[in-house]
This record gives C-alpha cells, structure tokens and sequence, in this order.
C-alpha cells in the first residue's frame, strides 16, 4: 500500500498564488479531509496531484520516491484515483462499458471483454457494498449509484490514493451515509482516501486527519474531534456565528400572499413532473421546499416563473393570477427570482457586471428610454450595487464570468433585489458560493421577509432550510409530501425526502 | 454549506501590484490579445502568400534547380518576384507614386479599394449582427439576390426625381433583404428550424428565382441577347462621389450610416442589449423576461436588410457596368462577408477595418496581376489564409511563442473543480 507526500507544493497564476508551499501527507488506510472554503486552493492542489497542472515549486513522492506527473495517465498508473464532483461517465453507456472504457481489454478477433468488465464490477461491488447493475444505462442511474460507477471505475484502475472531490454535494442524507459506509470499507482494505469538502458535519463524522487551507495555504492540521465552531473558524480565518437571526415570527392568521393551487407541469413525454402541488406563503414567512435534487424542484420554479406552461393548476400573487403567463408579465408583476443555476439562467458570463445588474430593466426608465440606453444611469447603477452588496469585481465593466462563484451569486441576488418585490423565489441560493457569500445572501433574504415580503426558496441542503424556513414542504417525485414545523427533526424530514409520509397534518 | 449559515466576511483581497510602464507595453504583445493575432495573423498570410508567389514562377523555380551552384540567382529572383508583386498590390490598393499625372490617376487605387469595400461592409455589418445575437446566417447570398432583385425592380420601374428615385431604391433593397432574412428568424422562433439549414436551402432558391425572373418579359432587357435586366433608371443609381472616371459612389457613405447604426444598436439601443443578451445566453435571456423568439426574428429582418443594401450596392452602384441584374449579381459576397465579419470580430469597426482591407486586397489584387503577372488568386489564398489564422490563435501563438491570453489561466483558477 501507498503512502503519499506533498512537500512544498507552490502554484501561482500570475500575481495570483493559489498553492502557497502545501505540506500534506496521507497514509495508507487513512481518510484524510482537505477543509476549505471555495476558492481556497483545494482543487488547484489536488488537480495537481492528479497531474493536470505542473507545479511551480515542489515535490510529489510516493513511498518516498520523488514522482513527476506529466498528466493524469501517470498519476493513474501510480495508483492515483479521482472522482470528480461533475461526473466524467457516457450517459448512453452501460456501467460496464463506463467502467472498461479507456482501459478496454479485448479478446481474440477484436471483440470487447464485456463479460469480463462485468464481472470485475461485480466483484467491486460486493467486496466494498457498491450495489450497482453492470448492466444498467448510467443516464437511467441516480446520482449516488452514478457516483459509485466513478469509484468502481477509479478501483479498477488499481487506485489505492482515491480523491473524492465534494462527493456529497448532490447525495440525499442516507446516500451520503452509504458513501461513508464504502469509504470506511475501502480504508479497511488499506486504501486511502482524500475527501475534499467544505462541510463541517461530514468531516467531523468521517476523518481520521483533517488539514485546513484557507488562500493557498496550510493554516491548520485539527484532530477530528475538534469542534465545528472550532474548524469554521479555521477554514474562514475569524470567529464565526453559526446561524441566522431572524425578525418575529409571521401571524399565521395572515392571509397567504402567494398561493399554488393543484398545480401540474409535465415533461416532454408527458409525466407529471410536478404533480398537484398546492401551498401558499404568507407575508413576512419564509416557506422552504425541501427535496432531493431531481424531484421536480426544478420544474416548479420554472412553472412559477413562467418557462414552463403549467398543464393544470393556479398561481396566484396578490390575487392576481399568473399560471400561464409569460416570464415577463411575472417580473413584473413584482417577482424576484433567482434561478438555482447562475451561470445557465442568471448570468451572461461575456456581458459586462453593469449589464447583468439591469438583465430584467433594460427597457425601462432610468437605463432604457426610447430605445436608447442611459450609459450613465446603467453604471451608476452598478456602482451603486456592488457597493451595496459587496460585490468584488475589478470594475463594473468587468465580464461576469470573471468574479468568483460567491460574487456572481451576488450580482444575481443584488439584481432581483433591486426592484419593489413583492414575493421572493430563490433556488440554491447558496450553491458554491464560500461561507462569506452565504452569510450575506441568507441575511439578504431574510431581510426581504422581516420586511413583509413572502419569501420562497428552494434548497437541497437541509442546513440551509432548518436556518431559514419558518415552513418546510418537502418535495419527492413531483409531489409535496408534507409541510412541516422546522422544529421538527432532520431524520423525520430526511424520511419525507425520500418518500416516506411522516404524520404530520400540513 | 454544512453549517447552519455561518456568519463571516470574506478577507479582502490582495490588492494587485500596479504594472510597471514597459509591462504595459509588452504585455498586449506577449499575451496576445486579439487584436495582436489578427495583425499577426495578417503578417503569417502575407508571408506565405510571398512563398506561393516565388513557387508560383517558372523562371524562379528554375534558378532554384541550381541552387547550390550559385544561390545568389534563385534568392534574387525570389526577392524580386516577392517585391514586384507586393509593391504592385500596393500601388493597386492605396498609391502609385508613377501615376500622379491627375489628382484623378492619383485617388484611382484608393477609390477602386472604397469601391471593393463598401458592399464587404454592409455584408460583413449584417453576418456580424446575426452572430452576435447567437445566429449564423449562412444565407446572406439569397439575402442580397433579393434585396438586389426589389431594388432593380424599384429601379427600372419608378421614375422620379434623382432623390427621390434612389431612396425608393435603397428602401426597396433593404426591405427585399428583410423580408427574406425575417423569413428565416420566424422559422426559427416559431418551429426551431435551424437557420443554417434554412438560409442555404433559401440562397438556392434566391438564385433559382433571380435567373427565372430575368428571362420573364417584366424583368428582360429586350435590347439585350443577353439573361440580363432592363438597366436601373439614372436617378436611381448611386451617384459619383468624385467624377465619372472614379468608380467610388454614394454607396461608401451610405455604409458610414450602416456603420454608426450598427455600433448604435448593438451598444447603446435597448433592443441591441437584447440581441446581444441573447446571443450570448438564452437562458438567461429568457429568465429575465426577453422574448427570444423575437429577439431571433428582429435580429434576421436587420441582418437581411443589411444583405439588401449589399444587393443595392451592387445594381445600383458601379460594381456593375450597366447597374443591371445578371445571374452572377451576387459575386460571392454573401460568402465573403462572413470572413469579413470574422476576421472583424463581429463588431461594427472591426468589420470596417477588414473589409477595407479585403476590398484593397482584392483592388491591389488587378493591379499585381496586370503589373508583375501574378495570379489574382493568390489574393484569395491570403484572404483564407488570413482567416485561418485567425480562426486558430493558439496556431498563430504558437508560431510567436506567445503565452496564451491571461484571462484563461485566470478563468481556470477562479472557477476550479469545485466550480
């Protein structure tokens, strides 16, 4: 079995250091977490080990021979695995052809060994209790058996240092414990395993080293049982407050501002992708619809907004109806949406930050009039919004897709915030955006409700929705299986979430 | 985001060390922005364009069989086969210090390179437009054979004062050219045919038409054996800028006003900002409240006008002696304009700077062949080439030794794996 070392590891790009003389060492038949936030250097390192970038300064030695990677062939030959958090399998491939593809073994004549791939994930897969059918279309899979085809893969390739980039982001609460229960499997089996992630919870339950880099460097190495507080405020750099604050709670008396009334949208071949969906949101309350990515959250935002012509059911805001209006005649009717996917719906990555924060005014007095834009009322404006929200870009004329996650997340939520709403929708808001960010955005929104204003957000991370909701829906399969009190537990809400009915009444 | 809402900020950013005056200057250069690949680009087509030239000459070829005997005559020869040529397309194109007898013989180059330039200009406006609201109209050559058909009719059949008659002209190539591109934007918008498909299916039909509509009575010259149409009317041609002998016509300054319009609407008009949001990402456009289907058919009506005005330019300017219909009135400009508007970039002046410089190529071009007997196709392979280059900076990078543009590296860091 390997042991791994990496002395002195130094990147810079430009001015910019991303790796700042990195020490981190992992033995074999360890799970060794790599802290930090977005940003802080974590990928640059481990795409580093994994021979995509070169090194400025350092060295990589394995059982203490010094190795040089050229490219993730040789780090893949020295026994070297990734899993990236954005998957790298064929949808249209079965797992088997997945598994064996790059590394394809063939029999005389020329013929695969498909039987042969097969049995090699079968024998994977019971070893370290990955189920998953050689078998099946990786597009037909869900994400966590998707996931495990990339382990099975990196396994087959002989990978004893396996690297597991944010491997949690898209898992439901019990797949992540399958994970952990694999992963804890392949460290009794000697392999080790570096697990890259910014979640607190899943470090403290897992990790047998932690090391903690904030801006490129090594600023900590704390034992696993240190606690959260404690790792937060290594990874951030200061003390940090744990939790949101929140103005009085709403009247539940209040008439609903925003009511959904048994509304369906179908797919293209026609299923109920959401599927009679009713609730309605009061003014001043934050009504969270809690779920598994992939259980028509997506669709039902959509719906809302308008991108979607609902097949049945009624929006109403205000008393106004808008099921079946267009995304504009939703704007404006007071809507702030921010999309759970900035860069594909939120932002134009080439368009300058001034232009993305008037993406929905443009044709409006003070920036449009008569045709023409105002240059100086669109930069007055940026100004005056990446004051207001913090925004850390160069210049306002700047393109989008120069700032990082947590600033153009702001640009989004800095530009529906800056008409009169009069109901809020924000999905993911928070998605890879650094703790920074975060705090700022979930302050953001909370204002909006302590203003009176109904409030929607649509998230996957439980943390997120226990800290916001004053409501939570949870949505499995295109249907809301329960609206819950947020005092009641994460396991009962982890339950609903997949599919089983708690008892509660809505 | 495994915390309940951590609370921080965000440490402030190291603040970035001001470049030095010398950095200024070279870091353009060596990171190759894109102006700097298109000049070298430019320089790379010329260079091997001078390599075709002396390949291309007998006379040179043969003194290169006896190289090694006496090197000195294949390298003169080649030298003077590569200045020859070049001075002539120079002289072609901008000046001929040997024919300054007129202020007329002395503007002659610089009026045929207007001349070639003006309908580059209105194509490559429109192929650029198109583009930067995320359509690629290939059919710019059915867009102009229309504008050019309206435009002839309107021309032979009004009559009426000089203005009057040519602004009926223009007008009609214009809407001619709209019709047909808006045509192709509300396929798209309303059924999502791709308008590639749909605007090369049109450029057959668009000649189809031209060639049956010139043998009909309503469009034939009757004086002429010819398949050509009755000629336009005087006072719908564009006039002489600078007396009879000089070709260039009111048609350059009526690409200025193409121009200004362009870089208007695509910088400072509400509905450029919403071309451009479109082109750029749908998406977003969409979730915004823009109607992209709308955007898709405002977009094509103004990339075929422009296309009309190319037709206009050529009936009723002097690329065409008798400012008649021919079946060949398109000259392949609907094709030339989408390397016009690459090699520019898309935008308006960038589209201006290289359709001056195809059009004094393809002016320099006569003069190389009729002074120094060089093939005017060479000028079509350095136009290619030109392009080629451009399309494939990290080729021209590569040949320099420059680092790749900055803002790359810096994109890869900023976004990570973990995105």
């Amino acid at each position: 079995m390997v042991s791994l070392e990496l002395r002195g590891i130094t990147k810079k790009f430009g001015s910019l250091v991303a790796n700042d003389h990195i020490d981190l060492s992992v033995e074999p038949g360890e799970i060794h977490c790599l802290l930090g936030e977005n940003g802080a250097g974590k990928s640059t390192l481990m795409n580093i080990l994994y021979g995509l970038y070169q090194p400025d300064d350092g060295e990589i030695r394995i059982d203490g021979e010094r190795v040089s990677f050229a490219g993730p062939r040789d780090a893949i030959a020295a026994g070297i695995g990734m899993v990236h958090q954005h998957f790298m399998l064929i949808p249209v491939f079965t797992v088997a052809e997945n598994v064996m593809l790059g590394g394809e073994k063939v029999r005389a004549a020329g013929f695969l060994d498909h039987a042969g791939a097969c049995r090699a994930v079968n024998e994977l897969s019971s070893r370290y209790g990955l189920r998953v059918d050689p078998d099946a279309v990786v597009a037909d899979l869900p994400v966590g058996v998707q996931q495990r085809v990339e382990i099975i893969k990196a396994l087959t390739r002989e990978a004893r240092v396996l690297i597991l980039d944010e491997p949690t982001a898209v898992l439901t609460p019990q797949e992540i414990d399958e994970l952990f229960t694999v992963m804890r499997a392949l460290r009794a089996s000697g392999r080790s395993i570096v697990f890259i992630t910014h979640k607190l919870k899943e470090v403290k339950a897992i990790a047998d080293r932690i090391t903690v880099i904030r801006r490129g460097m090594v600023v900590g190495t704390p034992s696993p049982h240190a606690s959260e507080a404690e790792l937060a405020t290594l990874m951030v750099g200061h003390d940090v407050r744990l939790g949101v604050t929140k103005g009085r709670a709403v009247d539940p008396a209040a008439a609903p501002a925003f009511t959904v009334k048994d509304l369906t949208v179908l797919d293209e071949a026609g299923h109920a992708v959401v599927d009679d969906v009713s609730f309605d949101v009061r003014p001043g309350e934050i009504l969270a619809i809690a779920g598994v990515q992939g259980n028509g959250q997506t669709e039902l935002t959509e719906a809302l907004l308008g991108l979607r012509a609902p097949a049945g059911g009624s929006i109403r805001l205000d008393g106004k109806e808008l099921a079946g209006a267009s995304p504009r005649t939703v704007l404006r009717a007071g809507v702030g949406y921010i999309p759970e996917d900035r860069a594909h719906d939120g932002l134009v990555g080439s368009s300058s930050v001034a232009e993305n924060l008037i993406l929905d005014l443009y044709d409006r007095p003070p920036f449009g009039r008569r045709g023409s834009l105002d240059m100086g009322a669109v930069r007055a404006n940026a100004e005056q919004r990446v004051a207001e929200f913090d925004i850390r870009t160069g210049s306002v004329q700047a393109p989008a897709s120069t700032l990082s996650g947590g600033n153009q997340q702001k640009v989004v939520v800095a530009r529906e915030m800056s008409r009169p709403l009069r109901l809020l929708i924000a999905a993911q808001a928070t998605r890879g955006v650094d703790v920074g960010a975060m705090e700022f955005i979930h302050s953001r929104i909370v204002r909006e409700r302590d203003q009176g204003r109904p409030v929607l957000i649509v998230s996957t991370e439980l943390d997120e929705v226990f800290a916001l909701a004053d409501r939570i829906a949870v949505m499995y399969r295109g249907k809301i299986m329960d609206i819950v009190s947020p005092d009641i537990s994460r396991e009962e809400v982890g339950l609903l979430m997949a599919g089983a009915r708690g008892g509660h009444d809505r | 985001m495994s915390e309940p809402a951590p609370i921080t900020e965000s440490p402030p950013e190291p603040p970035a060390a001001p470049p030095g005056r010398a950095r200024r200057l070279i870091d353009p250069v060596v990171t190759a922005r894109p102006w700097v690949v298109t000049v070298l680009a430019i320089v790379l087509a010329l260079v091997v364009g001078a390599i075709l030239i002396v390949l291309a000459d007998e006379d040179t070829r043969a003194k290169f069989g006896y190289f090694f005997a006496a090197p000195g005559d294949g390298l003169s020869a080649a030298w003077s086969d590569i200045t020859t040529a070049y001075t002539a397309l120079f002289k072609g194109s901008i000046y001929n210090p040997a024919n300054t007898s007129s202020l007329t013989a002395a503007l002659t180059p610089l009026s045929e390179t207007l001349t070639e330039a003006t309908p580059l200009i209105f194509g490559g406006l429109a192929i650029g437009l198109a583009f930067q609201a995320g359509m690629f109209n290939i059919g710019g050559q059915g867009q102009l054979i229309f504008g050019a058909i309206a435009a002839t009719y309107v021309g032979f059949t009004v009559t009426g004062p000089p203005v009057i008659a040519l602004i009926a002209g223009v007008v009609a190539g214009i809407v001619g050219g709209a019709v047909i591109g808006g045509f192709v934007g509300w396929l798209k918008a309303a059924t999502g045919a791709h308008e590639v498909i749909v605007t090369i299916m049109l450029n057959y039909v668009a000649l189809a038409l031209l060639n049956y509509l010139i043998a009909t009575t309503v469009f034939k010259d009757p004086n002429n054996p010819q398949p050509v149409s009755k000629p336009v009317a005087g006072n719908a041609r564009l006039p002489h800028l600078a007396g009879e002998s000089l070709r260039v016509n009111a048609g350059i300054l009526l690409a200025v006003v193409a121009v200004a319009f362009a870089w208007w609407l695509l910088n400072r008009s509400t509905l450029g900002f919403q071309l451009r949001t479109v082109g750029a990402n749908a998406n977003a456009a969409r979730t915004a409240g823009m109607n992209v289907g709308h955007s898709q058919i405002m977009a094509m009506v103004i990339s075929g006008g422009m296309m009309g005005l190319v037709g206009v330019s050529q009936v009723l300017g002097t690329a065409n002696a008798n400012n008649a219909l021919t079946p060949q009135i398109d000259a392949g400009l609907g094709f030339a304009a989408i390397t016009v508007a690459l090699l520019g970039r898309a935008s308006p002046i960038g589209t201006v700077l290289a359709a001056l410089l195809f059009g004094a190529l393809q002016a320099g071009g006569r003069e190389m062949q009729a002074a120094a007997g060089v093939s005017i196709q060479i000028v079509t392979v350095i136009q290619a080439l030109i392009v080629l280059f451009v399309a494939a900076p990290a080729l021209v990078r590569g040949l320099f030794r420059l680092r790749g543009g900055a803002g790359v590296e810096m994109g890869l860091t900023a976004k990570g794996w973990n995105g």
